[in-house]
Formats: C-alpha cells, structure tokens, sequence
C-alpha cells in the first residue's frame, strides 16, 4: 500500500447539549463543604457522610500515579472541577415526568426505544442524578433491586452495606478514593438466589455540563445461583475543557451465580476516564468484563476478578480503539485467591493516526493454591506509519501446580489482505474496513446481538482520499 | 601498602575510599579520572531504589541498599592465587585469556602471538586507557542500561579499576574464546570488574566470563558491567557464566551496542548468587543486523535472579530475539521484566520476546513482565511467557517406555535447558554448562 488511508469513527452521535439549570450545584473545586453539601443534599446516614470524609483524605494524601502511568494525569485541575450538579431530580418511573431537556437528550441518544426493544431495566443519569430508571415489574415481584447508589443505601443497607467499598476499598487508588469521597449517582442491584434475568438491565451516563466531574458507583450483587447481564453507555459533548469521569464499579457474584457486565464507553475526546472496576467471584461463581472503549482522551481502566471461591472463573475480554489524541491504557487484573480457579483475557486494540493503545495486566496466584489456569492473548493492530501501542503485563506465579500463558502481538493490515480483495471489486476503504472488523470479529461477537450491530457500526470506517 | 588495609577497612561510602583509591590508580588519564569523580558524586546523590520504581517491581529491595556492609578490595594479592588459575581452566581451547582475583590481575596475560601479529588487543583496562587511548575514550563509558541501576552504575564507574579491554581489527576472524575469569575471595569485599569488548567491522570474536568465588562462605559484593560493540558486519559473541557463591549479591549492567548487518549474541547463565540483579540492554542503531539475547537461570534456596531487559531498535529492517528460560526449585524467585520498543522510524523491525518458567516447587514464585512499546506499524513483534510444570502427558510417554519417573523428570528439565545450551557452538562450553547446571539438580 503506498498510502495508510485514515480511518474515521463515528464519534459524534453524542456531540450535543443543552443548556439546563441546575438547582444543586456544590460550586468548583473539593473540600468537606463539599462532601457535606453532598450529604446534605441526598439526606444520607452519618456511616456515609464518615466514609465520604475518611475517603477525601486518602485522596489528598496520594499521589498521582504518574511513575507508572501517563503523565497526562497531571493535566487534571482538582480545584476548577464541579463535583456535583442535579436537578434536584429523583428518578421517575414514567418517561413522561422526565425534564424536556433531559427527555431529549436521551431521546436523541434513543434510550427509550431501546428498553421498550429488549431491556429488562434501564437507568439514565444525566450528570450527577438519574433522572429515570425503570425495571420491569416482574422483577420487582421476584425481589429483584435495581436503584441509584443514594436510594441502595438508605433504604436496602441490609443488602449493599455489606459489600460497600469492600471489593474496591478506599485507598485502592487515588481515583476510587476520589469516587468514595464525592460518589453520586450509579445502579445498587441486587439479584436474588436463584433468579436468572433473562434480558439485560442497562445504565446510561450522560456528561451535559462543563468542568463537569462525573462519579458514578455501581454495586452489583448476585446472590447463590442468580444470573444477569448489565450493560453501560457513556457519552458527553465536546467542550473546550477536560471532563473528569471516575466510576467506581464493585460485582459481587455469591457462589454459582453469574455477572455479565458490559460497557461501551464513548466519552467525547476531551474526557478523562478513570475508573476502578473489581468483580468478586466466589465458590464456582463467574464474572465477566467486556469492555469496549472507543471514545475519552485518556481512559485507564483494569477490570480485574478476584477469585475467592474454588472453582471461580474471570474473564475479560475487551476492545480498544485509540485515535488521534487518544490514549486508551486499559487491561485487566486477575487475582487468584482460591484453588482451581481459571481466568481468560482477550484484549484486541487498535491505533490509528497517532492514537495509542496500551495493554496493562496483572495476573497473580499467590503460595499453595493447586490448579489455578490463566491464558492471556493480547493482539494490537497498527494502521498508521505512526500509530503507537504498548503492551506491560505482570504475572506472578508461586507454586508449581498452577500455570499460565502470555501472548501478544503486533500487526499492521496486511498489504496482501488488502491487494486480494480490491481484485475481487473491493474499494481500498471498504477493504480496510473489512479488515479492522475480521481483526475484532470473535470479540464483538460476545457482546448481546444489539450491541454487536451497534459496534460494528462504530468500527465502520470513512476512507477518504486514500486511494492515490 | 599501608593505604590500601587502609582503605580496605572503610565501608563503601566513605568518600576517602574513592580518593585513596583514585591515587593508587596512578592512572595517567585525565579525562576517566574526571568521569570516575563525576560518577563519584553522582553515586552520592543518587538515591536508593525504592518500592514504587518501576524498574525494581517485585525486586527485594533490603540486600541492595544495604551496601555498607562491604568495602572495597585492597590493591594487593589475596592469596592463593596460584591455586585459583590453575582452577582456572574450565575451557582448555583459547585464544587468550585473564584471571583476576578480587579486582587485581592474579596471572600474566596470555594471547596468542598471531593475534597480536593481526592487531587484536587484549589487555586490562588500565593498560588500554594508557596505550590505545582514541579507541577506548571511542567506546568507553558510552552507553548504559538505562534499566534502573543507575545508583550501582556510578558506583561501578567510580570504583572500577579491573577489566579487559578486548578489540577485534576490521575483518578479523577469530574463531577460539578469549576467556576471562574473575575471581571473588575475601570475605566482606566489593569488586567491579568491568569489561569491554569491540568487534570491529566484519570482524568476529567469541568472549566468554567466568565468574566464581574462591571459598562458599564468604560474603561478597560484585557491581560487573560488560559492553559490547559490534561495528558493521561484524559478528561478536558474549558469554557470562555467572557462579559466584550463595552470599553473593551482584549486579550485572550490560549492553550490547549493534550498527547495522551485525550478527550478535549474548548468553548469561545464572547458576550462583544470592541475589542476582542484571540488566541487559540490546541497542540497534543499524538496519540488517540480528541480535539474540538469551539467558539460563536456575535456581534454588532462596536465591533471587532478577533481570530486566530492553530490545531497542532504532533503526528499520533489524531483528531481534530474546530467549529466557527459568527453572525454579526451592523458595527461590525470579523476575524477568522485559521490553521490547520499536521507534516511530524503525519500520521492518521483527522483535521477539520469549520468557519460559518452569515451577519445580511449591513455594517457588515466578514473576513475568513482557513488554511492548511500539512505535512503528510494519512490524513484526510478539511476546511470549509461560509459567507452568512438566507436562504430565510427556512424563507418561517415558513411563510407558519403562523410565521411571526420577529419570523422566530429570530428562525433561535437562531438556528443558538445551534450548539455551545448543544455541553455544563451542561444544566444550555447552558440555562445561551442561555439567555446572545440571549439578543444580543434584
């Protein structure tokens, strides 16, 4: 190929906003005025206004973790972001008492349509709040809680007390103690013994103002034997400045039961999102991440599985999608903690223009766990002369009765593919394109039907002027 | 006389070390005097690595900055040498070879005359810096590792003062190793040898380092570092047999410094130290040349054997592999951390990265870090690790064939190693490996 055609993604579906008041705002920058506004606010127990503090020191007392990671952290002003905004809104049940300017957005992002399609819930938070979340009733009859993170711990502390900040304590790192202190918004669900839901529940996080920070939690419990499926959406419209997106993201899956969680992640290009994702798996349990990131400036994100019960398995298979401005440092951590415990990860990353794409992964057995497996493949696809990838995994193994395998590889189009079937008719673009979708093919392959088609349109891709 | 048990009774730190010691040099080389005060107070600043550097993740950190415990090595005879060079005689085929016993020459050098005739030079660092000053000022000190050490690196510089200078003329084919021995002996010293090794256009020349400790006992320090540069076309090939004794702790800083259509290979076999850092950093500043970096580790107790390695290509059309393979008994730990960064220019590049544990104990732990930085999007670059045990379907084969199984296990480690060994074409130095290695398993 004597050119690298430039490949465009349909990013901007979400690049709108419209103007809206907010009657909560708790102004710019953090301190306990802040975390008390908040409280205040929500109306939360004193163990959550306690927690919320004991989480802004551990923030202010670490670091940036800029000896490992990108350097681009630094950029982030904690004194000129506005940590909490609402309408004052408690999510509705009915679509109909949404606020107009909130209606459309989702409106225009099709959310309504998409639960009426196949959903068997769907939340829709529109910067600090959901504005609407609805289940459908059955599930409510079979005991099944699908609420916002404010409501989850007030009125169910029996159930999600328990596990709070448990899978990701606070001073995991920097961004979940952020997320700890100033957390707003999320889904609380819990799934009871036994109950299998067959449609997926989904959450939709929506950035409308500026110098916005966005600090969703989400705690997901699935009781003995329950299974489901719960799907994400993100995105916000460009604005001049930096929009920080920190979620912290705690899956707890008792034994036997099943999580699928799911995000599609396509914040504008001036979004930092740094975000702390741990599923807990116990006895035969199994937790899933499938993960696709195509949108944000910077995004570091390690779903990670900590395998606490015997016969647990962990997996995460993921996409990246890194273009011009982009850096998408995602990857995966997988803790062995019980015998017999398995883990998969596949990671699949693309760099186009001067994009980058970095895979990060942990995989650790600790002393005297018996036949614990991990396989990690992790393949970057290069398209431009100075497209940019990285690959730092870690693995630590103890014992002798546990093994893994790391693979990794890196590839460009091959000029073959391309030249075989422009023979057959092909334009060089839809060639490319064709061979961008077989390289992410088996992966997207694992996301719901819906979201495969979806994403497969995502990936579709603009060749202009590329043919000389 | 009286300077040097002076000098041997203060601890590293000390900066009257490195005045005495710089005096005893009676070197006449301004310019590596300045470069050995420069690293001097440089060594002082600099810090001691610490738990959040990444260059050091899974390392034990307490051995290495604890380096007060030892003091540098008198410039004096240590005794026994006549017994530790007639011990000097693992190869018996060579073109030259050295022994030195705690940082001090223990026997006259030796070279085949017709080498000399051809303009190969082979003699100690201090000889070279006074009789070849242009080529070794060329070379010396130009590159580092870049992996970490920086602290233990200035510390070498400052306190160096044994080593071999080996340079290879254009076109100069040399087909027996030139061997070096260093030996360690007194209890609590700290030696640095240093060795730097030219292959000059399309020349081709075979170096091998045995590194060994006179008694088990002792305690001892070793900061080595070993430099490579291969001019184009030429074909050098460095070896390290690193078996100093079990209270060692030692670092080895290396480089290995290609221009283009060079064909290199390094080789560190680990059999001996407590704790074993080493930092091997493989730089390809020409196109067409292939460079193989491969290293055999076992080990056993509690040892450590931690190494870290970079494969930069910086330049297109380049090869490079890198072959590891660990085999741990006992508590013992390893951490390979390897990366491989391919620079935005250097398209063509092929790059390989393999690290392979085999886990022969239950307590022993392995740590694997395979990196990739990739720049450039016509390339060829794949890492591979693998933790795991013998594969009990091939332990079945040889058990249906009547072998017991003590036997198949220890066939199918032996196996495990000859990927490395076979890669020497110097039969005498596999069978001399084969035998230090497999006493491992004894």
């Amino acid at each position: 190929m004597a050119t690298t055609p430039d490949l465009n993604i349909d990013r901007d579906s979400g690049n709108f906003r419209y103007d809206t008041t907010y009657e909560f705002d708790a102004g710019v920058g953090l301190n306990e005025q802040t975390i008390d506004y908040i409280c205040d606010v929500k109306g939360e127990d004193d163990w959550v206004r306690d927690f919320r503090k004991r989480a802004l020191e551990v923030f202010w007392k670490k670091p940036n973790p800029t000896h490992w990671a990108s350097k681009q952290l630094d950029e982030i002003d904690f004194d000129k972001i506005r940590y909490y905004l609402s309408k004052g809104q408690r999510p509705t049940r009915s679509w109909d008492e949404v606020p107009p300017e909130v209606k459309e957005t989702f409106e225009r992002l099709g959310i309504p349509e998409k639960e009426r399609a196949y959903l068997a819930g769907v939340e829709a938070q529109f910067d600090s709040e959901a504005s609407y979340s609805n289940m459908k009733e059955e599930l409510s009859k079979q005991g099944v809680i699908f609420v916002g993170s404010t409501e989850g711990l007030k009125e169910h502390p029996e159930i999600f007390r328990k596990w709070f900040g448990k899978v990701i304590p606070i001073g995991d790192n920097k961004y979940s103690a952020l997320n700890s202190a100033v957390f707003s918004g999320g889904s609380f669900i819990y799934v009871p013994p036994g109950v299998k839901l067959k449609q997926p529940l989904q959450a939709y996080f929506r950035i409308n103002a500026e110098n916005f920070g966005q600090f969703e939690r989400t705690l997901i419990i699935a009781d003995e034997g329950a299974e489901l499926t719960y799907m994400e959406g993100c995105t916000a419209p460009k604005f001049e400045t930096n929009t920080l997106h920190s979620a912290v993201v705690e899956l707890v899956a008792l034994k036997g039961a099943k999580i699928q969680y799911i995000t599609v992640q396509n914040w504008s290009s001036n979004v930092f999102n740094l975000v702390t994702k741990r599923g807990l798996a116990m006895e035969d349990a199994e937790v899933k991440w499938i993960d696709c990131n195509i949108g944000s400036k910077l995004t570091m994100k390690y779903p990670g599985v900590v395998m606490r019960g015997e016969g647990a398995r962990g997996e995460v298979v993921s996409i990246a999608l890194a273009h011009d401005g982009q850096h998408q440092d995602t990857g995966a951590k997988m803790v062995h903690a019980a015998n017999n415990t398995a883990s998969n990860i596949v990671s699949k990353s693309i760099s186009i223009g001067q994009g980058r794409s970095t895979y990060r992964g942990v995989v650790s057995m600790p002393k005297h766990l018996k036949n614990c497996k991990n396989n990690t493949e992790c393949d970057a696809l290069l398209i431009n002369t100075n497209s940019r990838t990285d690959t730092y995994p870690a693995i630590t193994v103890r014992g002798q009765n546990n093994t893994t395998q790391h693979e990794a590889s890196v590839s460009k189009v091959s000029a073959e593919q391309i030249f075989y079937m422009m023979q057959r008719g092909l334009s060089e673009g839809e060639a490319m394109s064709l061979a961008v979708n077989g390289f992410v093919n088996d992966l997207i392959r694992e996301f719901p039907m819906e979201y495969s088609v979806e994403l497969k349109r995502l990936i579709d891709l603009e060749m202009e002027g590329s043919v000389g | 006389m009286s300077e040097a048990t002076l000098s041997a009774s203060l601890p590293l730190s000390s900066s009257e070390v490195f005045a005495q010691r710089q005096a005893q040099l009676g070197l006449n080389a301004d310019w590596f005097a300045e470069k050995q005060a420069a690293a001097w107070s440089q060594f002082q600043e600099l810090p001691f690595p610490t738990r959040t550097n990444e260059n050091w993740r899974f390392a034990s950190l307490k051995q290495v900055r604890a380096l007060e415990d030892f003091v540098p090595t008198p410039f004096a005879a240590a005794g026994d040498e006549e017994t530790l060079v007639a011990r000097s005689s693992h190869l018996k085929d060579y073109a030259g070879r050295f022994v030195f016993v705690d940082d001090n020459l223990a026997a006259a050098r030796e070279l085949d005359p017709e080498l000399a005739r051809q303009g190969v030079i082979f003699t100690t660092l201090i000889d070279a810096l006074h009789q070849h000053r242009e080529l070794v000022e060329k070379y010396l000190l130009q590159q580092s590792p870049e992996l970490g050490s920086e602290k233990f690196e200035t510390l070498h510089v400052a306190m160096m003062r044994a080593g071999v200078f080996l340079h290879v003329p254009k076109g100069v084919e040399v087909k027996k190793p030139f061997l070096v021995y260093h030996w360690n002996k007194n209890d609590g010293g700290a030696i640095f040898p240093h060795t730097l090794f030219v292959c000059d256009e399309n020349a081709e020349a075979n170096l091998i380092e045995f590194q060994e400790s006179a008694q088990t006992d002792t305690r001892h320090l070793v900061v080595a570092n070993s430099h490579v540069y291969a001019e184009r076309g030429a074909r050098p090939s460095h070896t390290i047999i690193q078996n100093w004794n079990l209270n060692t702790l030692s670092f080895q800083l290396n480089t290995s410094n290609a221009q283009s259509d060079v064909t290199s290979r390094g080789t560190v076999i680990n059999v001996g130290s407590d704790q074993a850092r080493q930092e091997i950093h493989g730089k390809i500043f020409g196109s067409g040349s292939d460079v193989n970096i491969y290293s055999l580790n076992v080990p056993r107790g509690s040892q450590e054997m931690d190494q870290r390695t970079l494969q930069t290509h910086l330049a297109p059309n380049s090869r490079s592999d890198l072959l590891f393979k660990n085999a741990l008994q006992g508590d013992s730990k390893t951490i390979f951390s390897g990366l491989i960064i391919v620079a935005e220019h250097a398209q063509g590049t092929d790059a390989y990265q393999t690290n392979n544990n085999l886990m022969l104990s239950d307590t022993a732990e392995a740590n694997s870090l395979p990196g990739l930085e990739i720049g450039a999007n016509d390339v060829k670059c794949s890492h591979g690790a693998t933790t795991g045990r013998i594969d009990d379907s091939n332990i079945f084969y040889f058990l249906a064939r009547g072998i017991p199984r003590p036997m198949a296990e220890e066939l199918m480690v032996f196996g495990f190693f000859e990927e490395i060994i076979e890669k020497f074409d110097n039969e005498d130095l596999a069978e001399f490996v084969r035998g230090l290695v497999q006493n491992k398993f004894r």
